[in-house]
């Protein structure tokens, strides 16, 4: 398993790069794979969805699909394209530290 | 490494829910990708855009040897049965219900989440002129209405799948 250092911390990522442990997340581990993502500065709708997800995890044991995320987390589909650009469930989950989404919606 | 899928473009030409459906999960899911999508519905599959007809999909019964009750691995519908009045309009609801459960969105939430995601949507007007149908007939997220040759050169680039 590949380990890398994100915020000053040796992180261990899936085979998908994602956190392999969710309890290593916190919120500069967060800021620093969003920046490996393109994203330089998380806004507060960032946020939004990234607490949403990680709620939603917690409750379901997988990361919601794109369908849920848009009726449930307040930020429509179009929001979520432009805040986390080519793929948001993929990557929005990758940086709140969650495994890859295994739905195809 | 092979290189990564960089743009897709889907033609649906099938105008049953089977026929639309399958389109429509990989356009969304190539958008999931970060892949570049565009949907061109043509001869039957402009239904899934027609703004009277998108609402009433429904899974084809007759002759479809594949059709088994109550689930893919339940007994075969013999396929006269298919035949039967109603028979389309039961098997849509109980695969409608099933599709519900798995979060995939009706036709049209659909179509509008798949357009929201950045997905170009086209029908096609040699059967948009075959049917006599205008730009007014269709759903607000068509983009167009554009020939065979202007698909193709929307298409440069891009691997094009039929269904």
């Amino acid at each position: 398993m590949a380990v890398k250092e994100y915020a000053g911390k040796m992180i261990e990522l899936d085979a998908d790069g994602n956190l392999a442990n969710l309890n290593e997340w916190n919120e500069d581990v967060a800021k620093a794979v969003a920046v490996e993502e393109g994203i330089e500065a998380l806004t507060e709708r960032h946020w939004a969805v990234i607490n949403y997800m990680r709620k939603e995890f917690s409750e379901k044991g997988d990361a919601p699909s794109i369908r849920k995320m848009t009726k449930e987390s307040g930020v429509d589909t179009k929001e979520l394209y432009a805040l986390f650009p080519k793929g948001p469930a993929k990557k929005a989950a990758r940086i709140a530290g969650l495994p890859k989404p295994k739905g195809c919606i | 490494m092979d290189e990564p899928i960089k743009k897709i473009s889907i033609v649906v030409s099938k105008g049953s829910l089977d026929g639309i459906y399958p389109g429509l999960i990989m356009a969304n899911g190539a958008r999931m990708e970060g892949i570049e999508a565009t949907l061109f519905f043509t001869f039957f599959g402009l239904h899934g855009v027609i703004d009277k007809k998108m609402d009433k999909i429904k899974v084809a019964t007759v002759g479809n040897p594949a059709m088994c009750v109550p689930s893919a691995i339940g007994p075969g519908l013999p396929t006269w049965m298919g035949a039967i009045p109603g028979m389309s309009w039961f098997a849509t609801g109980m695969m409608k219900k099933e599709m519900e459960k798995l979060d995939i969105p009706p036709v049209r939430e659909f179509i509008t989440m798949i357009h929201d995601a950045g997905c170009e949507i086209y029908a096609c007007k040699a059967t948009v002129d075959m049917f006599h149908l205008t730009k007014k007939d269709f759903c607000q997220e068509v983009d167009d209405i554009i020939s065979v040759g202007q698909f193709y050169e929307k298409s440069v680039g891009s691997q094009i799948i039929f269904t």
